[in-house]
């Protein structure tokens, strides 16, 4: 049996819009290293493959299109980027996969920045490629107008990503000009050689000449090529034109099926999208988001999802499939929902720490039970835990 | 007694970085920067200091191979180096012109948060169409605009630090409220920049990172007495730094500040021997393996802007005259400006000392700024500092990462003379620099408006 890949994905306390008042909760503490620390490093101990940490160029807001004025949940966010860094020497074995923005950024910046992360950790660098679809952000820049979903849009992701299919075009632009960068030192590039004076070998060095409809980049970077060589870059999508945006640009696609049928009708998709965009090298892992709310006593979880919703003033949605009870439920919907045919999964813990020691100390051990999950991490790399091999620079010629 | 402020830089990209020499380490491995880091914050050291690279420098057409090249970015590993120091401020240089305000408020306000006050920024600015191939904006600056932008860019990061007062964030279970109403509101309408909307990043214990500034001209003298609270000074002579020192605390008053409200802190190097001719001994083999024969050449080239690969680097310089509007290396700021009077010094210090291409160079780029036993090398600063030619300096070791020599042997004798601390007696990078705290425009400002 093949074992499941398991991430969790961190943001503010939780995924549940109330999970801030929960009596665990450290509200406070959102914008302190320490409250991260603590928790990316439960995650490690639970052997996870990565953390993701959420992040956006404007203040959260409740609408998935309009900015709000609500003061009632969390508001306020670090660099993703940053963040991770600051975990990185906390840490030994976990991913990192901070979420940068590909609409606003310069991917020089982000480029180095993540092969920075991939230095800082020893290779346990990833990246999430986020597109800025509120018109509002654009004005936080003011270089450039973005297009603005409407409120028919936002019922449908199929409207949503017709509206936003030129940020899509100009996110796999991205995403290669990185990617290229990232190439753009070859392995053995520094020589020190110094008999001929020369400290890098700068044939191994290549301006990467990035020209697209909207952009041109020409290159090297200045970060020499980074323990992976390719960090693991990895986007959330929720229909046909992010699903091939994924295909030719990521290594692991996030989905959000709600049902067992579901998986099989969207894995679908995304493999006819990976044949779409004639996908070469290591096909799309993909992972199936839950948002999850466990509790081993019966009914716990729903009591205290109930209570939250109480405290929101709304029962909990979400793009996510929502999963509330036991721990030995949830590695049952796991396992079933892989056979459908994912490579892993993406938690959201509904209120931090808790869902999330519920994920490490309760789901973890059921799964390893079961055999279904790693009992010692067997890689140090993010690369490793995935089973990606590490690629050659693509400038690299055979000599 | 004027106390001595310290910094420590990781040696960067240039020649100066004596990468033959055995003992030098990785310039990329995050482990050199965690060394030097630590030896900083063992010598008590005010704060850790990053410059930054956007274009590899390129000599006739190519990557440029003998000098140190490829570094990280200096933000995101300034952020790992905050989970393993607890007092040593975090320096970064952050470019003004290939970035936008929005972001880099945000990331120096997320480094001060996540270092609990000891973020500071390194204002620079770029405006070469070269270094601009690297970004979606190309070479869109013209050069006489870049410090306007700069200006405004700063103004527009302290407008966003400020968006957000100390007391915004409530996280208020019982009431069900996290933020005050309104925090994080901003509009900014400038030449530059017309933004608006929500800022992303509540305040940072430091209110405002610390803002260092690099620049001798009027204009950046003038930025920095209105705006910096530091100031990274080139000169290392004495009479030529009390000048500069003079002048630019002269110009405070005019903004209302205090001369206590700007340091000026020059970057050094420094070499220690036993005994003063063993530290001069070292010296003179130090500058020859930063200047070797081909860096000699490319130096000259640079200056002359010929192909000079023919020429003996032991041999006099070329008779030919200079094309100085030829660039020969490109992204090398030193070499960008006034070349046709460069030359002309040059050669009249060639000529006049009958040195050689190589020697030459030694003498106008290899001066090493302390050299001696630790006790001569200790009075020779403190003398400087005392007689204000500077507050202090930026250290630069000429190995990666370097400094131990200094934390450990020069360190107690300026301790031991009481003109540097023993210890912390603060957390933030404000506290070790003798700053106030930042409060900018506060929030009862806006709300009464």
């Amino acid at each position: 049996m093949t074992s499941l890949h398991l991430a969790v994905a961190l943001d503010g306390a939780g995924w549940h819009p109330a999970a801030w008042r929960a009596p665990d909760a450290r509200p406070a503490e959102l914008f302190t290293a320490g409250y991260w620390a603590d928790l990316v490093t439960e995650a490690e101990r639970g052997l996870l493959d990565f953390v993701t940490i959420e992040d956006e160029l404007a203040l959260q807001t409740a609408s998935l299109h309009l900015p709000d004025q609500r003061t009632d949940q969390v508001r306020g966010r670090l660099d993703a980027v940053l963040l991770a860094a600051r975990l990185a020497p906390l840490t030994s074995r976990i991913g990192l996969v901070p979420t940068a923005n590909v609409t606003h950024t310069e991917p020089f910046h982000i480029s180095t920045g993540i092969a920075t992360l991939d230095h800082a950790s020893h290779g346990r660098a990833g990246w999430r490629p986020q597109i800025a679809s509120r018109a509002a952000d654009a004005a936080h820049f003011g270089r450039r107008a973005t297009p603005q979903l409407t409120s028919e849009d936002v019922q449908d992701s199929t409207l949503i990503a017709a509206r936003l299919l030129e940020l899509f075009g100009e996110a796999s632009d991205v995403v290669e000009t990185v990617r290229r960068l990232w190439d753009s030192w070859e392995d053995d590039a520094e020589i020190r050689d110094a008999a001929t004076g020369r400290f890098i070998d700068r044939d191994k060095l290549h301006h990467i000449d990035f020209e697209g409809d909207r952009f041109r980049v020409r290159g090297p970077s200045i970060t020499p090529r980074s323990p992976q060589g390719q960090p693991v870059v990895t986007s959330l999508a929720h229909a046909v034109t992010p699903y091939e945006f994924a295909a030719r640009s990521v290594d692991v696609v996030y989905i959000t099926p709600h049902t067992h049928d579901e998986v099989v009708t969207v894995t679908a998709q995304v493999q006819e999208a990976q044949r779409t965009v004639g996908r070469t090298g290591a096909p799309l892992k993909v992972f199936a988001d839950l948002v999850v709310l466990l509790d081993d006593e019966p009914g716990a979880a729903a009591g205290r999802t109930a209570r939250l919703d109480e405290l929101a003033g709304t029962p909990l949605t979400s793009d996510a499939r929502i999963y509330t009870g036991s721990a030995a439920g949830l590695a049952d919907l796991l396992l079933d929902w892989r056979d459908a045919g994912l490579d892993g999964f993406r938690l959201r813990p509904g209120a931090l720490p808790h869902d999330l020691r519920g994920i490490t100390r309760r789901l973890v051990p059921e799964l390893q039970r079961r055999g279904a999950f790693r009992t010692a991490y067997t890689a140090t790399t993010l690369r490793g835990h995935l089973g990606l091999s590490r690629p050659a620079s693509r400038y690299a010629v055979p000599r | 007694m004027k106390q001595i402020h310290l910094a420590a830089q990781l040696p960067g990209i240039h020649n100066t970085t004596v990468w033959s020499d055995p003992r030098s380490e990785s310039q990329i491995d995050v482990e050199s920067f965690i060394k030097l880091a630590r030896t900083a914050e063992r010598g008590k050291f005010d704060f850790f200091f990053l410059a930054e690279g956007l274009r590899l420098r390129e000599h006739k057409g190519r990557v440029h191979d003998l000098d140190v090249v490829g570094r990280p970015e200096g933000l995101t590993v300034l952020s790992a180096l905050a989970g393993v120091t607890t007092r040593l401020g975090l320096a970064a240089t952050v470019n003004a012109t290939f970035n936008e305000p929005y972001e880099v408020a945000r990331r120096l306000a997320t480094l001060d948060h996540l270092s609990e006050g000891r973020a500071a920024w390194n204002v620079v600015t770029s405006f070469d169409a070269f270094t601009g191939e690297n970004f979606r904006r190309g070479g869109f600056l013209a050069e006489a605009d870049r410090y306007t932008r700069a200006a405004e860019f700063l103004a527009t990061a302290r407008e966003l630090w400020d968006s957000w007062g100390a007391g915004d964030v409530l996280a208020d279970r019982a009431a069900g409220e996290f933020i005050r109403p309104a925090a994080g509101e901003f509009t900014h309408q400038g030449q530059h920049f017309d933004i608006s909307g929500r800022f992303s990043t509540p305040r940072g214990p430091q209110g405002h990172p610390v803002v260092i500034q690099a620049g001798e001209s009027e204009e950046g003298r003038e930025f920095a007495a209105a705006e910096a609270d530091v100031i990274f000074s080139k000169y290392d002579d004495l009479d030529q730094a009390r000048a500069f020192y003079r002048d630019v605390k002269r110009r405070l008053a005019a903004y209302g500040r205090a001369p206590g409200d700007l340091l000026i802190i020059p970057s050094a190097t420094y070499v220690l021997g036993d005994t003063e001719e063993e530290a001069a001994e070292r010296a003179a083999a130090i500058t020859r393996a930063q200047v070797g024969p081909r860096t000699a050449l490319t130096f000259v080239e640079a200056v002359w802007g010929h192909d000079l690969s023919g020429y003996d680097p032991d041999g006099p310089l070329p008779d030919i005259e200079p094309a100085p509007d030829n660039l020969v290396l490109k992204g090398h700021s030193t070499f960008r400006k006034d070349r046709a009077a460069t030359a002309r010094r040059w050669r009249g210090i060639a000529d006049e000392r009958k040195l050689s291409i190589r020697e030459l160079v030694i003498e106008v780029t290899g001066r090493q700024t302390f050299v001696g036993t630790p006790r001569t090398v200790a009075d020779a600063i403190d003398t400087f500092v005392r007689t204000d030619g500077a507050d202090g300096f930026v250290l630069v070791p000429h190995l990666t990462p370097g400094l131990d020599d200094f934390v450990d042997s020069v360190v107690p004798l300026l301790q031991e003379k009481g003109v540097f601390r023993a210890d912390y007696t603060g957390t933030t990078l404000r506290d070790h620099l003798g700053l106030a705290p930042r409060t900018g425009a506060p929030r009862t400002e806006k709300e009464a408006s």
